[in-house]
């Protein structure tokens, strides 16, 4: 099949669009996603196309974006909801955690909201400490809502499709460094190419050791699963694409034939997305573990703005390659 | 705005009378440890300030509250027995025992909810708001708001947002006096909290003696109209809580002035003996009329006790997880799935 490669900023933007064309409940509202374009340019065009009634500037208001969304979700449309960064979502963590994940529970399933929150993670370069997260972890912490996080265009396609169309809330994050990383789309990609809430996905096979990440880890684990092949390691890496639900099977299966597993993720390490791994691991799989599960994560520091110290606590494909050969 | 007819005064004592009864019952059955739980916010006190403003709406417009919730919801006529068994956690209560006092709601009476987060619900209240504009109804969204919240970020925020978009709302602020106990005068550097409608471009309707339900009505009206047609509309009401912040609040056991303030209140102001007298000096004697209402509320209010009662508790691994997600084909689960609920 013919493809093409195509920057994931262009993929979520071709998701976005006819996503809107298909459902004229489907409307966009954050900080700049109209006039500006997008901070971003995923929405570049789209105020052209859809007019201000559907793509909506709000004022910087974190807080009612994030319960603006709710109401409007509860009140019957489909609202795409734009942080311009995820760092600022944290303002809006009470609308998130409390009102958007919790509505449907504390009325026992009287309503829904089917929401999304987009926002753009990750560190940037020399971004400094604030603006320097990817703690899609802390968001997935809360039952009630879907975390997405893809690191490839096609991915990103099917998966915001699919928060949009489902009647639950999903938080999406997109990592800035991958916005314009080309990677393959097919030509005669179907419109309701879907990937389901909760699908991981092998992106990579081997036998030797189970790289499990998400979004910009999986570069990492792909680079670093390339330079192991050289020196004879094989590494599957498992894309678990969703931080909730977590498609663990994948995860398990992987490992029953490897027997080892490398966590490797853009957050920080402590009550992180691999404590949770390797937690499931050792309640799951204790009997196929051949080795101490490791995790490859941020060091546990703010992130400072000069350049050497600031890659000195990021992880990177070395670093997973290190931490493979540390236990095969 | 047409004046209150005979038939809307007598329905509203009936409401207010309901409501009082209601209350009080919540009241005595949780120092009776029949109604447990730590939340149970009454709205004693403020029967005039809902029945007067929600008598100006229509059935399609929309209502959301905080967590003194639950006069809001009798006023919209959801059914005191689902009310009373959802303080008692049953099965059979409004919110099948998941939410309690704070979280009711009613889908059928455009009821939006109760909401605990003090100004989570406000731009909720936007956002359904919106949800009508963007479709092109009319409907407007009657949003309840306590003195605490207008120091809130989500007060300031949602009130902007709605001035920017023109959105249908009504902001009411119950101004109580305090936010749980905490003075207005010590809390807000603008005491006239109307006034903070200014701040966001939003026509206030002033401040209004909450206490009298025509009084409260006449400006309600005034007000839905101009938010069916504008935009957002702010209007305060003066109000008096009988029952402290909630009902483990000893703050009135512990200071006299307090005691003495709301002594004053319940003999100057009293909502439902100011109603009472709207009504008889207008249409004379209707004092068998009133009776009844009182009688019926006293029966409607025993026998949601009974319900409630009665009814069966949530116990189950399964009345636990379900419905914290919506059921969906696009959702993958299987048995190692973690985190994607139970269906």
């Amino acid at each position: 099949m013919a493809a093409r490669n195509v920057a994931m900023r262009e993929a979520i933007r071709r998701a976005l669009r006819e996503e809107m064309r298909r459902d004229e409940n489907v409307f966009v509202m954050g900080e700049e996603v109209a006039y500006w374009q997008g901070t971003h340019r995923v929405t570049r065009g789209f105020l052209e196309e859809f007019g201000e009634r559907r793509v909506r500037d709000t004022p910087i208001s974190e807080m009612a974006i994030g319960g603006v969304a709710v109401g409007a979700a509860l009140a019957g449309l489909r609202p795409v909801a734009e942080f311009m960064t995820i760092n600022f979502a944290f303002l809006a963590l009470d609308a998130i955690a409390n009102h958007a994940a919790k509505v449907r529970y504390f009325f026992d399933g009287m309503f829904k909201a089917p929401l999304v929150y987009r926002a753009a993670s990750g560190w940037g370069n020399q971004a400094t400490a604030s603006h320097s997260h990817a703690p899609e972890p802390i968001f997935a912490h809360f039952p009630g809502i879907y975390v997405g996080c893809p690191s490839n265009s096609l991915d990103a396609y099917g998966m915001l499709k699919a928060s949009i169309r489902d009647d639950n809330p999903v938080l999406f994050t997109e990592s800035i460094a991958l916005y314009p990383k080309p990677s393959p789309m097919p030509d005669d990609l179907d419109g309701d190419y879907l990937i389901p809430i909760g699908k991981g996905d092998i992106k990579r096979e081997g036998g030797d050791v189970t790289l499990v990440a998400y979004a910009r880890g999986v570069d990492w684990a792909l680079q670093a699963a390339r330079q192991l092949a050289r020196d004879g390691v094989e590494a599957e890496v498992v894309d678990l694409r969703w931080l909730r639900p977590l498609d663990m099977d994948l995860v398990y299966s992987s490992f029953k034939k490897t027997n080892r597993c490398v966590i490797v993720e853009e957050s920080l390490p402590m009550y992180s997305f691999g404590s949770e791994i390797a937690a499931l691991l050792q309640e799951n799989m204790f009997d196929y573990m051949d080795a101490p599960i490791k995790r490859v994560a941020a060091e546990d520091v703010p992130l400072p703005y000069s350049k050497e110290i600031e890659l000195l606590a990021l992880p990177n494909a070395q670093k997973v390659a290190d931490a493979v050969k540390e236990i095969v | 705005m047409a004046a209150p007819t005979k038939e809307m005064l007598l329905d509203w004592y009936r409401q207010m009378v309901l409501i009082r009864e209601f209350e009080e019952t919540c009241h005595r059955l949780y120092e009776e440890k029949r109604i447990t739980g730590v939340y149970l916010h009454l709205y004693s006190g403020h029967e005039a300030s809902g029945v007067g403003s929600m008598a100006a709406l229509r059935k399609t417009d929309h209502v959301i509250t905080a967590y003194r919730d639950h006069g809001i919801g009798l006023i919209l006529g959801m059914d005191p027995k689902a009310v009373m068994a959802e303080m008692m956690g049953k099965k059979t209560g409004s919110s099948g025992g998941k939410g309690g006092s704070m979280h009711l709601a009613s889908a059928e009476h455009n009821f939006w909810g109760g909401y605990a987060i003090v100004g989570g619900h406000l731009p909720l209240a936007a956002g359904i708001a919106l949800a009508s504009k963007y479709r092109g109804e009319d409907d407007v969204t009657m949003t309840y708001v306590g003195d605490g919240a207008t120091n809130n970020g989500y007060f300031h925020e949602s009130l902007n947002m709605s001035a920017i978009w023109d959105l249908p709302v009504v902001w009411i602020i119950e101004n109580n006096g305090y936010g749980m106990g905490t003075e207005v005068a010590r809390a807000s550097g603008q005491v006239e909290l109307h006034r903070k409608a200014e701040a966001y471009g939003i026509k206030s309707f002033g401040r209004v003696d909450a206490q009298n339900a025509l009084e409260v009505y006449a400006v309600a009206s005034k007000a839905v109209e101009y938010a069916r047609r504008k935009g957002p509309a702010v209007i305060e009401h003066v109000t008096y809580r009988y029952r402290g912040h909630g009902v483990s609040d000893k703050q009135y056991d512990a200071r006299d002035d307090m005691s003495a303030e709301l002594q004053e209140w319940m003999a100057t102001r009293e909502p439902i003996k100011i109603l009472r007298d709207c009504i008889e000096s207008a249409y004379g004697d209707v004092a068998a009329i009133l009776a009844g209402h009182e009688a019926d509320a006293a029966r409607i209010v025993a026998e949601s006790v009974k319900f409630a009662e009665a009814s069966e508790l949530p116990a189950t691994y399964e009345d636990l997880m379900r419905n914290a997600y919506v059921a969906s084909d696009l959702v993958h689960k299987s048995e190692g799935s973690v985190g994607a609920g139970i269906d």
